[in-house]
């Protein structure tokens, strides 16, 4: 390909973007939306520019850029991107524009708010490309910073506290996690995920950090454990989940879903179980009881809200969940050959599509909701609208289909990714998969609820001062539905970009 | 190298000069200071320049001073004595500037701030125990009349506390010294000498040598529960002390801890390393509880320091060379944040608004009335969290890796340390800075009289200090380069080997 540093305009284009506003304070709105707009995009236009050079056989990073950085702590400048990457990298590009528009609506100036969402956009891109620890870590704490005064500053009226718990909780969760990686650093002597992966498949990294099943090895797993467990997040470390995503504006909140939720569950995929392997295949029964308690709950506790905000954040638990439980199934059966592994298979590709999937539809609900709030002065209980159908028949359209990309509905993409999961945990753990089933019962029924409620039956409650969408208003939100109708019936676009890397994955169950 | 006496040099001469400045005017005397303190931090860039890392003390002047008792006035640098002389001229600069609306008195304010830095300086050169102390004395004095005469909150008691506290320490410093001198045989002071001599002393004597050396430093740097002169001092001193107070002398206290009690010591540094690690996390936690409570701003970074002093106590406590290397660079780090942090709060918050109580600011849409405040200091407080990208966190993940080695547990209570930093600054960021306000709030005198401009100097200070910490936290091999190597030096290795369980 070209000399060009891909990844590196990738992930720092929207911060020139977000320093470029920050800097320049005397333009009108309409420049800084443009300038804003153009950074978020870019990711979009370089991921496809990036598509065209990627070779989806290649399991290992392509487009590599590795320079020395600290000599003393053999950290190195290190970005590549394999299909795991892309697909998550693809997934930034179409929700930050989207989310990006959405967060102009919300008012209270935009300057400030591009700025932070900028940065926020560079932060997660670089927790997708970054491959040392001490690199990749800085993107994952940065991010937090940025959503942070999103929330606080835009955010509604409890914004202030559920940002502090955001922020706290994740801190929490990260400090223990630095602590493994300094405990490994000792091990190891490298902070380098891809060496880090090699001693821990050949086992002497267990070795060197007390043998198999020593305590310290034990206590170091569980500290990373913890830090992407709150991230994600794993019931029941969810608490701060639904008051953050409530709190937080419209751009925000699909962002927040869209993408932040994404890098708790690559971290499983890059660092836990490349470097954990047997630890995580130790204690995955455990871990897939509490995803199940995430898919359970958490849908239970959407069905029981009458914020539609809530609503879909509890939603965004349920769904992460599903990810996390083939995640945790695929990693049970390591080492089982066989018909297993055409299973591992399976809940592998669920997990990454399931991602994909749940960063569209999440975000676009989250906007839909925001429509909703917009038109009606803040209004968005369940009970306070009736027949929004009639009003505002493109609105419903939309939503519809984000809605029912989510319940995975056949022929939509949701349902790709779903029964790729299912099918995958069925042939792995059959009693993960027929407790999951409750879950997916409460999603239908709160989703048809919000459906029924909200768009069907006589005109009622804050509907009748609705208007429907301007073709301006839908724009963010169609490219979101095309694709949740392409994937729906051609998923191999994606699924291809992924398949020769989860096949070599499942093929030997620790990543190649 | 050769450039690095003139620190000093400029340092004390400047003091004499901004006095007589000060009679003319105070503006004359601000450049006297400015001048002086530009010209140390440019001899010490200088010599980091010219500098080749190697281990041990690089001699740049040796002249016998005090032949009958052996005291040479012997000036050395190692590549920590780099990073703490470069810190202290980032620091002096930084402090200046932000004393730019000193008017009463500026002279003698000038004078003793440049003889506190001119102390300091000196006892980051000194390789002779006893010039160490001498100018460790000249550090500390005028601290006590800059609190006293400029100061605010409770001045007098501040100031008294602090001096006390600090004089204290050094008593226990010059017992140990003296008393580790005249058993070496009375007849040099010199730190390599010293160490030779000290292995052969017998163990009960070097135990009690090194607790009065190490105990003594460690009071100037914050060690718990010796730290309560910290949080007053720092309150009470007027901003530019404050910023030195904590940026630059609490390091004097590691500093000696560092050079002069470890290495002398090692093997008594083995006995008491539990007792130093423990008193240093209960700081770490303690101090950042309590900061977690404050509702006067300058206390909730008062706190923090003692707070970041304790990781720096712990890394020296683990002994190991990543952990040691980490408490030099968060001596670095630390010095550059607080000096920011303070700079915040004493000078471009409470100068405007004439109050540091919390629930005050919080009243006051302070984002909107002072946008570069608030940007200074959400940057000052994501370095002070330890956020990646900064230096904090290179220091702090370095003394996490050392003190692993020694002791996952402590390594353990250090993280939950960083989280309670994490906590207490979220929470002094939220509060003041971006306090809600009611719409229309009767008594908002704010709007209608905005506050007085930033000044220059304050952006130039500021972009000093958050310049500094950027660089270190994305490049800290820059610092790392000159200090692990300076901890190859024998004398580093005994200290280093001391601490190996």
């Amino acid at each position: 390909m070209s000399s060009l540093p891909l990844l590196s305009l990738l992930v720092f284009l929207p911060w020139a973007g977000a320093l470029a506003l920050a800097l320049l304070p005397q333009t009108s709105e309409s420049t800084q939306r443009r300038v804003a707009l153009a950074a978020s995009l870019s990711t979009l236009a370089l991921t496809l520019a990036l598509l065209d050079g990627f070779d989806p056989a290649r399991t290992s990073p392509q487009f590599t850029e590795k320079h020395a950085w600290i000599r003393a702590l053999n950290v190195h400048y290190h970005l590549g991107l394999d299909g795991l990457s892309l697909i998550l990298v693809l997934l930034t590009g179409l929700v930050a524009p989207a989310a990006l528009c959405a967060g102009f609506r919300s008012g209270g100036g935009v300057r400030g708010f591009a700025a932070f969402f900028l940065t926020l956009q560079g932060a997660a891109l670089g927790v997708f490309l970054a491959l040392d620890f001490f690199h990749w870590f800085i993107f994952w704490e940065l991010s937090l910073i940025p959503a942070y005064f999103l929330i606080k500053i835009w955010g509604g009226p409890g914004a202030t506290r559920a940002a502090y718990q955001f922020v706290i909780y994740t801190l929490g969760g990260s400090a223990f996690m630095l602590l493994g990686f300094a405990s490994l650093f000792n091990a190891a002597g490298t902070f380098d995920f891809q060496q880090l992966a090699q001693l821990g498949a050949d086992g002497s990294l267990a070795r060197k950090l007390g043998g198999d099943g020593s305590w310290w090895l034990q206590a170091v797993f569980l500290g990373v454990l913890l830090g992407l467990a709150v991230k994600v997040p794993l019931w029941p470390f969810h608490t701060w989940l639904p008051p953050a995503y409530a709190e937080a504006p419209t751009g925000a909140s699909m962002f927040l879903t869209g993408v932040m939720s994404k890098m708790g569950v690559y971290g499983f995929l890059r660092i836990l179980w490349p470097i954990f392997p047997r630890e995580l295949q130790a204690a995955a029964p455990w871990l897939m009881v509490l995803a199940l308690g995430g898919v359970v709950l958490g849908a239970w506790a959407a069905m029981r809200q009458t914020d539609l905000k809530r609503m879909v954040a509890y939603s965004s638990v349920n769904h992460l969940s599903y990810c996390l439980l083939a995640l945790f199934a695929g990693a049970q059966s390591s080492g089982r050959p066989g018909a297993v592994s055409e299973a591992a298979t399976a809940a592998l590709s669920g997990t990454l599509l399931q991602m994909f999937n749940h960063g569209l539809s999440a975000s676009a609900l989250f906007l839909c909701v925001g429509f909703l709030e917009e038109r009606t002065g803040g209004r968005r209980g369940l009970d306070d609208f009736g027949g929004v159908r009639t009003v505002a028949p493109l609105f419903a359209a939309l939503t519809g289909m984000a809605m029912f990309s989510s319940l995975g509905l056949p022929g939509l993409n949701g349902f790709v990714g779903e029964f790729l999961i299912f099918r995958g945990v069925f042939g792995l753990a059959p009693w993960a998969a027929a407790v999951a089933t409750l879950g997916l019962l409460a999603t239908a029924i709160f989703l048809l609820t919000f459906w029924q409620r909200v768009f069907h039956g006589p005109v009622a409650g804050a509907t009748p001062g609705l208007r429907d969408l301007t073709l301006t208003e839908a724009a963010p939100l169609l490219p979101a539905t095309a694709l949740m109708v392409i994937l729906g019936v051609y998923p191999q676009l994606l699924a291809g970009l992924i398949n020769p890397l989860v096949t070599a994955w499942a093929g030997h169950l620790t990543p190649p | 190298m050769n450039a690095l006496p003139w620190t000093i040099v400029f340092s004390f001469a400047g003091a004499i000069l901004s006095l007589v400045a000060g009679t003319r005017s105070a503006a004359l005397a601000r450049r006297v200071g400015l001048t002086a303190a530009l010209a140390g931090l440019a001899a010490a860039l200088l010599a980091a320049t010219r500098f080749t890392p190697g281990s041990g003390l690089q001699t740049i002047l040796d002249l016998p001073w005090i032949p009958q008792l052996g005291v040479r006035c012997h000036l050395a640098a190692d590549g920590i004595s780099l990073t703490l002389v470069v810190l202290t001229g980032i620091a002096a600069t930084a402090g200046v500037l932000f004393s730019w609306n000193i008017d009463e008195r500026a002279g003698e304010f000038f004078a003793l701030y440049l003889t506190l830095i001119g102390g300091v300086y000196g006892v980051f050169l000194s390789a002779d125990a006893f010039l160490l102390f001498v100018f460790y004395e000249i550090a500390i004095v005028p601290k006590y009349f800059l609190i006293a005469s400029w100061g605010s909150t409770n001045r007098e008691y501040g100031a008294m506390k602090l001096v006390l506290y600090s004089f204290a320490g050094s008593a226990l410093v010059l017992g140990g010294l003296l008393w580790a001198f005249a058993a070496a045989g009375g007849r040099s002071f010199a730190l390599a000498d010293l160490a030779a001599a000290a292995a052969r002393f017998p163990r009960g004597d070097q135990l009690a040598m090194f607790g009065l050396l190490f105990f003594g430093f460690a009071v100037l740097a914050g060690l718990f529960p010796f730290h309560t002169w910290a949080p007053t001092g720092h309150v009470a001193a007027p901003t530019a002390a404050s910023m030195l107070l904590a940026g630059v002398v609490m390091k004097l206290g590691a500093y000696g801890c560092l050079r002069v009690a470890m290495p002398l010591f090692p093997e008594a540094l083995a006995w008491w390393q539990p007792a130093i690690a423990w008193l240093a996390i209960a700081g770490i936690l303690y101090a950042g509880l309590v900061a977690l409570v404050q509702d006067d701003f300058k206390f909730v970074i008062g706190y923090s320091s003692v707070s970041h002093m304790g990781f720096v106590l712990l890394g020296l406590a683990a002994a190991t060379p990543q952990a040691v290397g980490g408490a030099v660079l968060q001596m670095f780090s630390h010095g550059v944040i607080a000096g920011l942090l303070f700079a915040v709060v004493g000078r471009i918050v409470y100068e405007r608004t004439h109050t540091r109580r919390l629930d005050a600011l919080q009243a006051m849409p302070l984002h909107r009335l002072l946008p570069f405040g608030a940007v200074v200091f959400v940057l000052a407080g994501m370095a002070s969290m330890g956020m990646p990208g900064f230096s904090g966190f290179p220091a702090e993940l370095a003394i996490l890796i050392g003190t692993w080695k020694v002791s996952p547990l402590w390594a353990l209570f250090a993280a939950a340390g960083i989280l309670v930093a994490a906590a207490f600054t979220l929470r002094v960021v939220q509060v003041s800075f971006f306090g809600r306000t009611a719409p229309a709030a009767p008594q908002a005198p704010a709007d209608d009289h905005p506050f007085a401009p930033v000044t220059w100097p304050e952006k130039a200070g500021a972009a000093l200090l958050l310049a500094s910490t950027l660089l270190i936290g994305l490049r800290p091999d820059l610092l790392l380069n000159w200090i692990t190597p300076a901890l190859q030096s024998p004398l580093m290795q005994a200290a280093l080997k001391g601490g190996r369980p």
